[in-house]
């Protein structure tokens, strides 16, 4: 263990040390972040008002919009001075979300990292290879610390460039991979294709940013004879490291002295018992430039308090099952319909239907956006067709930072639906 | 002087030229022309009908995206470098064709020659100069 003095500790003790964060995170928010501040002032709540962990239930939701509606930097609640990096991640419609770390946020960033590879069986003798993106996205940059902090060697990949991938994989002699469980497989698939599967040494995939399935556990321990685990976590909240697996893959451990978890029923404003199936709620504990306070993941899952075989006593969460929002994970990647659609909307030429098909195809999910077309004036010649093409391509990309299949069909060829219609057809096998 | 020509946006898969062709065809709807480039996930068809205005209602009601492009028409006399006397023309002229497509009518001994082109007073103005022989509407 890599914090065994946490990891293992008695629940009891557990729980008043989250109620001593909660207390003082409540009156950190209060006093440095104005968006707290009036919430609290609305509805007569006072941060002495906490006085239980269960009084957590007075405080109002955080929700993606909060954070868009404080871009880009509203939430902080330290001067500029005091932030030592920037994070975002796309936000619903055009804005991005923000998220900003203090020195110490880093370094209890890199700790849960540390603490989650631990779990999946790291070492400080282990040779990473980190597949996520590096630039704005948390993913790169928070595993990239956080093997550092483990005192494992990192080679710091980023994503892309599969063959290069392979080819350092193996002169490299990479022993854990990092990557989403998409590129994970890919990576595999493409390793087993070009016959140098039995040059890797592969022995842990650390697979993150999107939920994977026992199926793509099974395939990657088949393949690369390792062994896989996923962990969880958001850029609104710090970005991974709010959980992971241990070797006994019983559920995801959370860092629950970082992280006080909630799973809710938001429809009945209810906070649930322990196993029960809603969205998880999360509370920073300890986070200085942008305390979050009951932040909404939309995911779905469920929490076990009960100690794991592994000894230690953190919660665990189930894999996540699903979204009560309609957001969509591409390739890694958080994707909003109504992003899409803000784009499509916003060009004259186009007609007002479209259509969103997400399949996946060899283990890389695809995203293609089809759309009407209904303005005469592109008939002219075939060139301002492509030229629509490339155009909704480019916007789409800008706003999504993927690349989207787009594809221009016939007046009425879209299905219309009678009441709700359905945009997104997903044809990824659950 | 200009022939109107219909262009129809169309997706490229399977039935949908015969869907085009039939939506006319059984309103008795006569093709003169059609041409169709290739391409890859959709395309334009572009025609030219014996009652073009009838067969823009037909396609408009039936939810087709339809526009009108105008082009110029020549008659030339069905011989070898016919049409590269015409082209010879644009050319010395800097004149761009956008596209282009011809065709023979076996009962007469000239070939015609559709021109989609940007600049279309100057080429008319400078077709007529040289004496060559544009079509009307009509051009059957």
């Amino acid at each position: 263990m890599f914090s065994p003095e946490i990891e293992r500790i008695d629940r009891k003790e557990l729980r008043a040390m989250q109620l001593e964060r909660l207390k003082h995170i409540v009156r950190y928010a209060y006093k440095n972040v104005s968006m707290y501040k009036k919430r609290f002032d609305e509805i007569g709540l006072k941060p002495e008002h906490i006085k239980s962990l269960k009084d957590i239930e007075n405080i109002p939701y955080t929700t993606k919009d909060d954070l868009r509606d404080h871009y880009p930097y509203g939430l902080f609640a330290v001067p500029m001075k005091q932030i030592v990096r920037l994070h975002a991640s796309s936000g619903t419609t055009g804005k991005p979300i923000v998220g900003g770390y203090t020195r110490n946020d880093l370094d209890n960033w890199s700790t849960c990292i540390a603490r989650i590879l631990t779990m999946a069986g790291a070492t400080d003798e282990d040779i990473f290879q980190v597949s996520f993106g590096y630039g704005l996205f948390t993913g790169g940059f928070g595993l990239h610390y956080g093997v550092e902090k483990l005192g494992a060697t990192v080679v710091p990949m980023s994503s892309g460039n599969t063959e290069r991938q392979l080819l350092l994989m193996r002169d490299f002699g990479v022993t854990a991979l990092i990557a989403t469980p998409s590129y994970a497989m890919y990576l595999a698939e493409t390793a087993k294709r070009e016959g140098i599967l039995k040059d890797l040494k592969v022995r842990l995939v650390c697979m993150g940013a999107e939920a994977s399935t026992a199926e793509t556990h099974e395939s990657l321990q088949k393949l690369f004879g390792a062994f896989p685990t996923e962990n969880y976590g958001l850029t609104e909240v710090g970005g991974p490291g709010v959980a992971g697996e241990c070797r006994e893959k019983a559920g995801m451990h959370i860092n629950e002295d970082m992280f006080y978890p909630e799973i809710v029923n938001v429809e009945k404003n209810r906070v649930l018992q322990e196993g029960e199936q809603g969205e998880m709620v999360l509370t920073t504990l300890t986070k200085e430039g942008m305390p979050i306070l009951r932040y909404r993941t939309k995911d779905i899952t469920s929490i076990t308090y009960e100690p794991c075989k592994c000894k230690r006593t953190l919660a665990r969460m189930a894999r996540v099952v699903g979204r009560t929002d309609d957001m969509l994970i591409i390739r890694g990647v958080n994707v909003f319909p109504s992003q899409i659609e803000s784009v499509l909307m916003g060009m004259e030429e186009l007609g007002k239907t479209y259509e969103i098909i997400v399949d996946r195809v060899n283990y890389m999910d695809t995203l293609e956006v089809r759309v009407e077309v209904d303005d005469s004036n592109l008939l002219t010649d075939y060139f301002k067709l492509e030229e629509l093409v490339n155009k909704i391509r480019h916007k789409l990309r800008v706003v999504l930072q993927i690349d989207v299949k787009v594809k221009l069909v016939e007046p009425f060829s879209i299905k219309r639906s009678e009441g709700k219609v359905k945009r997104v057809i997903d044809l990824r096998k659950k | 002087m200009l022939v109107k020509q219909l262009s129809v946006f169309m997706e490229n898969r399977p039935g949908r030229l015969f869907n085009l062709t039939n939506t006319l065809g059984k309103e008795g709807i006569d093709f003169i022309t059609l041409s169709i480039a290739d391409t890859k996930d959709f395309g334009i068809v572009r025609f030219i009908a014996r009652d073009n205005e009838k067969a823009y209602k037909i396609l408009k009601n039936a939810g087709f995206t339809v526009g009108i492009t105008e082009l110029i028409g020549v008659e030339v006399s069905d011989r070898p470098n016919a049409l590269a006397e015409v082209v010879a023309l644009m050319d010395e002229e800097k004149i761009n064709i956008e596209y282009l497509y011809s065709f023979v009518l076996t009962s007469q001994n000239t070939a015609k020659i559709l021109m989609r082109i940007e600049d279309t007073d100057r080429a008319i103005k400078l077709l007529q100069e040289k004496g060559i022989k544009l079509l009307s509407e009509k051009i059957l």
